[in-house]
């Protein structure tokens, strides 16, 4: 059943939001066990909001369970990005989202698990792995993985809130054949975010089906005072779509998987973005970890999160937190993004790659002249074994992205929809628009989705 | 540019973090060849262009500088181990 639906049946009193919470959160549980898709299950927290919109249903989006991407604060709910140096915080605050989606009388039903702050393609980088709700030998894909999973593996009325900073949402919803939004950088309020990349980071939606998007996206984009980076913008919505285009190099791919997207397309032209292909995994990451490596400086030992007994000076004592509490992979991007900040290396990287997005996001505006919706795969591949993973080294497992880092960098929305499959592993057509118009992504989705 | 240990341990140390032996020579090799991608990016052509720090343009948003409710004493200090007298406890600063 669509949530449009379940959200009727429970404004007129045909269904129970607390028996729908209950049944969900029991199969949240049973699933969890399998494929570890969530880090948290808010029992406490979803029954108590069941209760009240039992009593007294109010909200556009009355009982609706909702699970939510680990890296989004959940008042007195443990969130910690999937990171072992943020183990027991418990925010003392909802993010805007969150508190959005209850006010309108929303679930929160856990915390769903991911890589590491977002720092993975496979959601392997993590202590809890999820794993691929149609082969439990592959993975999810990443980073929003936990959040793709269970959208997938539910019976329940559910989406999950998800967060991309370079293709974090688009990628785990092709490898488990859901409906995955990025809305356009500064929509929707990062407030309460436990940030990657300031510049790149997104929150977003995942869905059974694309027409769920729009009720969710209605209540969660806007402006927000408390985000410094939060548009201000009236949106003219139009949903007129009058040209499509595929992007000739993202089609450069396996042959399965370009055959799978185009079989289901009509009627478009062909564009050529080659400095996307060429720069955009460089820059992309240039970017990404040099506001990284500036985001994990506050994680310390000191405030919140994982700590040590009180020794030594303050910088030993930092030092050895640190060292002890992040995985590799965040001490790998910490080290590449202090390195690319640094005096005598500033000018020709971290400079150099914000000069590089401004040609890119020029690139695509051209062709967002002609064309209201621009088509990729969204990955060059199907979900992936963990074997498999193992062997990629880092710069291997940076280049999975090289599909979805060209929206993200530039702040395109983007929808990535299961249009196909090879053998049972799903595949998914990206869909790409110009700022904010997301409406044309939904639109389009819909006439093309294959579940 | 030369990419060594000795650089390594430099930028690690003003991350503010300790890496092992092994991890450094686990992650020259790595570094090495993700330096050498980041690379590409020279060859652009962005003469005359301006760099976006943000993908879109935002102007800067201010606020009347007024007294507005925050987090209590309490809830700040109730993740962590390290308080005292209702302060944060920190290491030695000398």
């Amino acid at each position: 059943m669509i949530i449009q639906h379940y959200l009727k049946d429970v404004k007129k009193g045909n269904v129970s939001v607390k028996k729908t919470v209950k049944s969900i959160l029991k199969e949240a549980k049973t699933l969890n066990k399998k494929y570890n898709c969530f880090n948290v299950i808010s029992e406490d927290l979803a029954l108590s909001l069941a209760e009240i919109q039992e009593k007294n249903p109010k909200g556009r989006l009355s009982g609706l369970p909702i699970s939510v991407k680990d890296c989004i604060c959940v008042k007195n709910v443990e969130s910690r990005a999937g990171s072992e140096i943020l183990k027991d915080y418990k925010p003392p605050f909802n993010a805007t989202v969150i508190q959005k989606l209850i006010d309108e009388g929303a679930i929160i039903i856990g915390k769903t698990s991911q890589d590491e702050f977002g720092f993975g393609s496979f959601a392997t980088n993590t202590n809890n792995i999820p794993k691929n709700p149609l082969d439990t030998e592959r993975a999810t894909g990443g980073s929003s993985g936990g959040s793709a999973c269970f959208t997938q593996l539910t019976k329940n009325p559910h989406v999950s809130i998800a967060e991309s900073t370079g293709g974090s949402i688009a990628n785990p919803a092709s490898f488990c054949g859901v409906s995955g939004l990025t809305p356009t950088y500064g929509l929707v309020s990062r407030y309460g975010l436990i940030d990657y990349a300031n510049s790149l980071d997104k929150i977003g939606i995942m869905s059974k089906k694309v027409e769920e998007l729009s009720p969710i996206l209605d209540i969660i984009k806007g402006y927000d005072k408390k985000d410094s980076t939060s548009l201000n913008v009236k949106v003219k919505q139009d949903n007129k779509i009058k040209k499509i285009a595929i992007i000739k190099e993202t089609f450069e791919i396996d042959p399965t998987i370009k055959d799978a997207v185009l079989s289901n397309l009509k009627d478009y032209d062909v564009v050529s973005l080659p400095s996307v292909k060429k720069y955009a995994i460089p820059t992309y990451y240039i970017i990404a970890m040099a506001e990284a490596s500036t985001n994990l400086a506050k994680y310390c030992g000191l405030r919140y999160g994982a700590t040590l007994p009180l020794k030594g000076n303050f910088n030993s004592f930092f030092s050895e937190v640190r060292s002890k509490h992040f995985s590799k992979e965040a001490k790998r991007r910490i080290i590449l993004g202090t390195f690319t900040r640094m005096a005598g290396f500033r000018e020709a990287y971290y400079l150099k790659a914000m000069k590089v997005r401004t040609l890119l996001i020029n690139e695509y505006k051209k062709a967002f002249k002609k064309y209201d919706i621009l088509i990729s795969p969204t990955m060059p591949i199907i979900a992936p074994k963990f074997s498999e993973i193992e062997k990629l080294s880092p710069l291997e497992n940076y280049q999975m992205d090289i599909l979805t880092v060209g929206p993200n960098l530039t702040g395109l929305p983007h929808l990535s929809v299961p249009t196909g499959a090879i053998g049972k592993m799903p595949v998914g057509t990206m869909l790409i628009s110009n700022h904010l118009q997301e409406n044309k992504l939904i639109e389009f989705g819909k006439q093309i989705e294959k579940i | 540019m030369k990419v060594d240990k000795e650089l390594i341990k430099r930028v690690a140390e003003n991350s503010r973090l300790n890496l092992t032996e092994y991890e450094i020579n686990e992650f020259l090799p790595q570094l090495k060849e993700v330096l050498e991608n980041f690379e590409l990016i020279q060859k652009a052509p962005t003469k005359d262009l301006e760099p976006s720090f943000q993908p879109l343009e935002i102007k800067n948003i201010t606020r009347e500088d007024k007294i507005e409710k925050t987090l209590s004493q309490e809830d700040a200090l109730k993740n962590t181990k390290h308080k005292q007298n209702g302060y944060f406890k920190g290491p030695k600063a000398i």
